[in-house]
């Protein structure tokens, strides 16, 4: 295989029911990082059906190109139909990199196009970067349960792609007046491998935000106990401005909807501040959390692991450290 | 109908720790469980035994120790077992994996095929589809319920917003979630059964696949390195008063121009 023929970084721009998924605009920007490095061009590949509109959006967030494919087979998700897509895009346009989201979605359409490709995929990565040296693509991820880290390269076979979770990486700041190319492709579907028929969809009720996106999370634990414990701390969410979510333990006990919920088998947050209250900080917690830009711990066991990746810990008891805390912000926030 | 369920033997993640020194798992003393989504795998195929007479092939690709998870899948009521076990297999990634295991089924006759969603080990959720595109018949994953009327089956997709409810005649590949399908206990008789019945080994030359797709070489995926996870340089630990907590907090927020 000839490498030097495979450019450019590709993002799948995941829609769902028209809207842009917010993990592929996160994607889109570090695709922006990857390009820079290696001095080529971002190209989001957007499919559906009536979606065109969408990719003014795709050029604010960094993309150069925007491939759209706009057919009738695409106005759903269906896994062959979308691989059929993506596959012909990326034999016609040759990336270099390809870039999902590690959606339900994403993990379903990327490994069945990378085995049609025959290339390599790295699943749920945590970080993307050039090398400054040889400017390989390397790419890594947890395994293990989040005990292990590994670096992995796809050195030989192209496109080298990788999957993402929700909210690991960062959006650029839109700019409307970004300048970009829109490209229509019209692939050839065989529709005679499309087998399996979407019957319906049936969406279930959801809180009112999405945690991954807020600036402020206060996160309370076991060590908050009960609903009314809850109820504190959605005061001092309401006060500064965050929302509430919570470790696993507050889920299984009903305490919080899993939708609230950090960590491995839950969310990947990353706001400006997150508050650890109550919360030990098992590993599985810490895969969802550790990335904020700024932690701050309360929890009564000073041996407890949450204080190895605090920027501010605090060994006291939260009962009586958020009623004050509380109180003290209503204060500041008047002012 | 014919069902064939691939299973996997995984370390108990939970049990896993990292020695602090080397900074490398520490795999001694954790035990060797079949991954939980597969063992949800073979529970649905054990329904479809229960309800339609369902044939049940096991298979699993992995070093001779692997052979325990077969027999844990007899007793609980498989009625063959594979275990694919060769110095070529070794250092397959997912592509490679499912190439050999595609290539093994190949040889098989089978109705349907259905995996795990994710195995807990290499976290991937990749060998599924992949396998599913080297065999050309449809997958459905993140699978929570499956119905069969005699010619077509209706499955229940969990997604992020709720479920999907897909259908497909013929042949097909489900990745299937272990909550949806608790899984039965080995019988007695089961246990004293598995150790009787012959799981058949077999080697690189038994799989329908050209030798460069297997192991290492068919690997396009490298792990160059892999380490313990850095926790990041932790901050000043204060053990205080309340009032006093509540200042450091505020004064933290100021730092960070939040307030
Ligand atoms: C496969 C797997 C996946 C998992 N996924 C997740 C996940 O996604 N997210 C997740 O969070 N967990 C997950 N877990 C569970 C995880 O291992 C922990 O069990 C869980 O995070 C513990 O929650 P906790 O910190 O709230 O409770 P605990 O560990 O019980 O900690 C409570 C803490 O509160 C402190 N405390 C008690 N009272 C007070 C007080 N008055 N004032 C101050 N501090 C107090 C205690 O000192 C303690 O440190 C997973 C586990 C497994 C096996
Ligand atoms: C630290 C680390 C990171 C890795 N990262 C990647 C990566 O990003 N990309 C990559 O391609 N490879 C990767 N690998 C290699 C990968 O773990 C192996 O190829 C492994 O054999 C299959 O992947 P998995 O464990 O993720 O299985 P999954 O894809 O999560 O497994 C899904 C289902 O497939 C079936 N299955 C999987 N393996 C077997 C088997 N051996 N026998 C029978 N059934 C099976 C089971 O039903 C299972 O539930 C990594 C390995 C390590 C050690």
């Amino acid at each position: 295989m000839d490498n030097a023929q495979y450019r450019n970084v590709f993002v799948f721009a995941e829609q769902r029911d028209g809207v842009v998924q917010s993990v592929a605009l996160e994607l889109i920007g570090k695709a922006r990082d990857l390009a820079v490095d290696l001095g080529e061009k971002v190209f989001a590949v957007l499919l559906g059906k009536g979606i065109a509109a969408s990719a003014k959006k795709l050029v604010e967030y960094g993309a150069d190109t925007v491939i759209v494919v706009d057919h009738d087979n695409l106005k759903d998700y269906v896994t062959e139909q979308y691989t059929q897509a993506m596959y012909q895009v990326a034999v016609e346009y040759k990336p270099s990199i390809m870039l999902f989201g590690a959606t339900t979605i994403g993990r379903d359409l990327a490994p069945r196009v990378a085995a049609r490709l025959g290339t390599g995929l790295t699943a749920d990565c945590t970080k993307l970067e050039i090398s400054e040296d040889t400017k390989e693509f390397q790419m890594t991820r947890p395994a293990f349960g989040g005990n292990l880290m590994a670096t992995i390269m796809c050195p030989d076979h192209r496109p080298q792609m990788s999957t993402v979770r929700p909210g690991v990486m960062q959006k650029c700041t839109p700019d409307a007046s970004r300048k970009g190319e829109i490209i229509n492709f019209a692939p050839k579907f065989d529709s005679s491998k499309f087998s399996v028929k979407l019957v319906k969809t049936e969406k279930e009720e959801k809180g009112s935000v999405d945690i991954s996106e807020a600036k402020i999370l206060v996160s309370g634990g076991r060590g908050v106990g009960c609903v009314a414990g809850f109820d504190k701390l959605r005061e001092l969410a309401a006060v500064i401005g965050g929302e509430v979510s919570s470790s696993r333990a507050m889920v299984d006990a009903g305490n919080m909807p899993h939708d609230r919920q950090v960590g491995q088998t839950g969310k990947t947050v990353r706001p400006d501040v997150y508050f650890a209250l109550g919360i030990s900080g098992a590993i599985q917690h810490l895969a969802g959390m550790e990335e904020s830009e700024c932690i701050i711990a309360v929890n009564k066991d000073k041996f407890a692991p949450i204080f190895a990746v605090a920027d501010l810990g605090i060994v006291s008891d939260l009962n009586t450290v958020i009623p004050l805390l509380t109180e003290r912000l209503k204060k500041e926030m008047a002012k | 109908m014919k069902i064939l369920v691939c299973i996997k033997q995984v370390p108990d993640t939970t049990e896993i720790r990292i020695d602090p020194v080397t900074k490398t798992l520490i795999r001694e003393g954790v035990p060797s469980i079949m991954n939980p989504d597969d063992k949800g795998g073979l529970e649905l195929a054990l329904r479809f035994k229960d309800k339609f007479g369902a044939e049940v092939t096991v298979i699993t690709m992995g070093p001779p120790q692997a052979d325990l998870i077969l027999r844990e899948a007899f007793a609980m009521g498989a009625d063959r077992a594979i275990l694919l076990t060769d110095r070529k297999f070794a250092g397959a990634d997912t592509l490679a994996t499912s190439n050999a295991l595609a290539g093994a089924a190949r040889t098989l006759d089978w109705d349907l095929i259905i995996t795990g969603r994710q195995a807990i080990d290499g976290d991937t959720a990749q060998v599924g589809p992949e396998m599913a595109e080297h065999l050309n018949i449809p997958q459905i994953s993140y699978v929570a319920g499956l119905d069969y009327d005699g010619k077509t089956f209706t499955v229940k997709k969990q997604t992020e917003e709720g479920h999907q409810i897909l259908q497909f005649e013929g042949k097909g590949l489900l990745t299937v979630l272990a909550p949806a399908f608790k899984s039965r206990y080995m019988s007695i008789g089961g246990i004293v059964d598995a150790y009787d019945k012959e799981v058949e080994v077999w080697g690189a030359d038994k799989v329908d696949l050209d030798e460069s797709k297997l192991g290492l070489k068919g690997s396009p995926t490298k792990v160059v390195k892999s380490f313990a996870k850095e926790l990041k340089q932790p901050g000043v630990i204060h053990e205080v008063d309340a009032e006093q907590a509540v200042e450091l907090i505020i004064s933290k927020l100021k730092e960070k121009h939040i307030i």
